[in-house]
């Protein structure tokens, strides 16, 4: 665990602004997950569907082509699963206790 | 010496609006604040300006737009009334919150119901804990004169703060007094280029405006809204003092008539003070010790400087032209009796609330409360700390 | 102790009775004065009865109460004479000034003026006839300079001149100082 040293109000950024744009990289919610979408490579026909459903951005998309899951930011929703069609099921969430550590990439 | 002209106060704000010309002023009607932005769209339309004037369909939308604006990086300016700062309501703390140096006038008018579009000080006084700077104006040239300084004022860096400049409706707004204005190039001067504070449209530099803050910063940031406030005090004077050395009429927290060796006074603030003031003058050619205390800077409050313009007196009534419902007296009178409470021998402090929905305040109204505190500093009994002074009984 | 005069203004909405007392104070300002011009707001209706005031000082004015004691009144509209008392509040040493072809003593008479000094001044007839309108107020302004002894006839010209030089065309500007001329030369004291 990071030990988190919260700043007082004289060294915050006034008017509740946040200075470093898209710093929610920097918040790991992975973490939060109990369940963890894998994708068969094999199944995937690169439909993007999941890319588009995935509320925290987590679908890694490289060339037009799903490349891997940031699971250093995926929370294990389960959007990507249930959201990729029926007659290819490329994803399917398994219990976290399974795996050894976060892990970044499928 | 300036351009010598007889304006109303409505065109006293809009004649400094257009001296300041900022970038963007969104505005919605209201009686009797209409004709600032009426006269202001006149001037867009002319070309004497670069405003970009945004059309809205309501005061929450005008203050709304107002922060999009400022948040942008811009000059923003916009004008009220009564309804139209209620409607404006929780964008006022989302304004101060963001800390964007909007500067609004707030043309005083009662607040409904019963309908009445007069003056009276319910509206501003009901923002007074919205986290914004007021300066209170006694006639178009204090109008006038603390618009030009407010914009300092909550554009410094020390402040961020939007500002409220308030005039009496009808009173001030609609009637016709002599005053002095600046040259345009002395306020051009004056209010300095606007230095946007981490602008939204600096591309280059994104930054996020408005997030959530919960238990962890939320005290933080509040904190940070009452140093600012600390700091304005000393902004306020140091801006008064280069507009001193700019027009020659002098400004502070507030005004001191006959004060230093009054054994009793009246504290007021608005169109109230100069009526006053013409009472004092009578008193003191009686020699009646009578003093008057106008106070201009309501938010944030000087207390300490209350404190040692008004601890030597014997009694002192302090005139809200606003009740606080079911408080004990209107806003003004409790934090003024409060702040005397840091005196070592406090005067007697009495309460009157006066002029609601535009009633008249009469010289003989101020002569009865001048007759009553001497009565008080004299050692008689006080019957009611708090209480109406124009009203039927 | 600052000295002031103070006017009030009877008429009806839409006669130009606010605008007079505008302009009555614009012309004041440009001889040097402190001046205070305002209407009493109510619900603006053509035809109502309404009033307007001035207050003129040599001195800073600071005083925003209503005005209570005229020492001047000016009563643009004559048919408001036993609708609205033009009297109130007037001193014994105060002024009346009427919009009418009647004779000051019987206007006098009607609104029981007592020691007051009672003017009149046809305004309506004046404007028709050089202004071609029912404009009285114009013309008032010229019986209000000549009553009150505040402002010389030039001077007034001036002002109104550099007034509504900015506003109006030369044809328009003229009829109203012809106006203002001839009511401060026709206008009748007792």
């Amino acid at each position: 665990m990071k030990e988190k040293k919260e700043k007082g109000w004289k060294e915050i950024p006034i008017g509740g602004l946040i200075l470093e744009a898209g710093n929610a990289t920097q918040y790991e919610t992975g973490s939060w997950r109990t369940f963890r979408p894998v994708r068969d490579e094999d199944r995937c026909i690169h439909c993007l569907i999941c890319w588009i459903f995935c509320p925290d951005s987590s679908i890694l998309v490289e060339d037009g082509k799903v490349v891997g899951i940031d699971l250093t930011h995926c929370k294990g929703c389960g959007i990507c699963a249930r959201e990729c069609p029926s007659r290819v099921q490329a994803i399917r969430m398994v219990e976290e206790t399974t795996f050894e550590g976060l892990g970044t990439w499928d | 010496m300036g351009q010598i002209v007889a304006f109303t106060g409505n065109t006293a704000i809009a004649e400094a609006m257009r001296q300041i010309n900022p970038d963007v002023c969104a505005a919605y009607p209201i009686t009797p604040s209409t004709e600032i932005m009426q006269q202001y769209s006149s001037f867009v339309a002319d070309g004497l300006v670069d405003t970009e004037l945004v059309a809205v369909e309501s005061e929450h939308s005008a203050l709304s737009a107002c922060i999009g604006a400022a948040a942008a990086g811009g000059r923003v300016m916009t004008a009220t009334s009564s309804q139209g700062l209620a409607l404006m309501w929780e964008m006022l703390y989302i304004a101060s919150g963001t800390r964007l140096p909007i500067v609004m006038t707030v043309v005083n008018r009662a607040l409904s119901s019963p309908l009445n579009i007069h003056g009276d000080h319910s509206d501003s006084m009901g923002a007074r804990d919205s986290g914004w700077i007021q300066l209170y104006s006694e006639n178009a040239q204090e109008a006038y004169d603390n618009l030009i300084q407010a914009m300092r004022i909550g554009q410094d860096m020390r402040v961020r703060l939007p500002v409220m400049v308030c005039m009496d409706g009808f009173i001030i707004s609609h009637s016709i007094e002599r005053m002095e204005l600046l040259a345009d190039s002395q306020v051009k001067n004056f209010v300095k280029e606007y230095i946007p504070h981490y602008p939204l449209l600096d591309t280059d530099h994104p930054v996020t405006y408005g997030p959530i803050d919960l238990q962890d910063y939320y005290t933080e940031h509040k904190r940070q809204q009452v140093e600012a406030m600390r700091e304005a005090k000393g902004v306020i004077l140091e801006v008064a003092e280069e507009f001193r050395a700019l027009s020659g009429r002098e400004y502070a927290f507030f005004g001191e008539y006959q004060l230093r060796d009054a054994e009793v006074a009246i504290m007021v603030l608005g169109s109230a003070g100069g009526t006053a003031q013409a009472v004092v003058d009578e008193l003191r050619a009686d020699g009646v010790k009578a003093g008057l205390l106008k106070l201009r800077v309501f938010r944030p409050f000087p207390w300490e400087e209350i404190n040692q313009s008004l601890g030597h007196l014997k009694a002192l009534a302090v005139l809200d032209r606003a009740d606080s419902f079911g408080a004990f007296g209107g806003p003004v009178f409790h934090e003024v009796r409060a702040a005397l409470m840091e005196s070592s021998h406090p005067p007697k402090v009495l309460g009157h609330i006066y002029g609601l929905g535009g009633r008249d305040l009469g010289l003989e109204d101020i002569r009865r409360v001048y007759r009553e505190l001497e009565r008080v500093a004299r050692g008689g009994q006080v019957n009611q700390v708090v209480d109406y002074l124009t009203v039927r009984e | 102790m600052v000295k002031f005069m103070e006017v009030r203004w009877h008429g009806r909405g839409g006669q130009g009775t606010v605008t007079a007392a505008k302009l009555f104070a614009e012309a004041m300002l440009g001889a040097g004065k402190h001046v205070q011009a305002f209407p009493e707001y109510g619900p603006e209706r053509m035809g109502a009865p309404l009033k307007a005031y001035n207050r003129i000082s040599d001195d800073p004015l600071t005083v925003h109460c209503q005005v209570a004691h005229p020492r001047i009144v000016a009563v643009v509209d004559s048919t408001l004479i036993g609708m609205v008392d033009v009297l109130e509040g007037v001193p014994e040493d105060g002024i009346v000034i009427v919009n009418t072809a009647n004779p000051p003593s019987q206007v006098g008479e009607k609104i029981g003026a007592g020691m007051r000094k009672v003017f009149t001044v046809d305004a309506t007839r004046i404007s028709l006839e050089t202004m071609g309108r029912a404009m009285p107020n114009t013309p008032m302004l010229g019986a209000l300079a000549r009553a009150s002894g505040e402002i010389g006839l030039a001077d007034l010209l001036v002002q109104i001149q550099k007034n509504f030089g900015k506003k109006f065309s030369q044809k328009v500007i003229d009829g109203n100082l012809r106006a203002v001329e001839r009511a401060y030369e026709e206008v009748q004291g007792e």
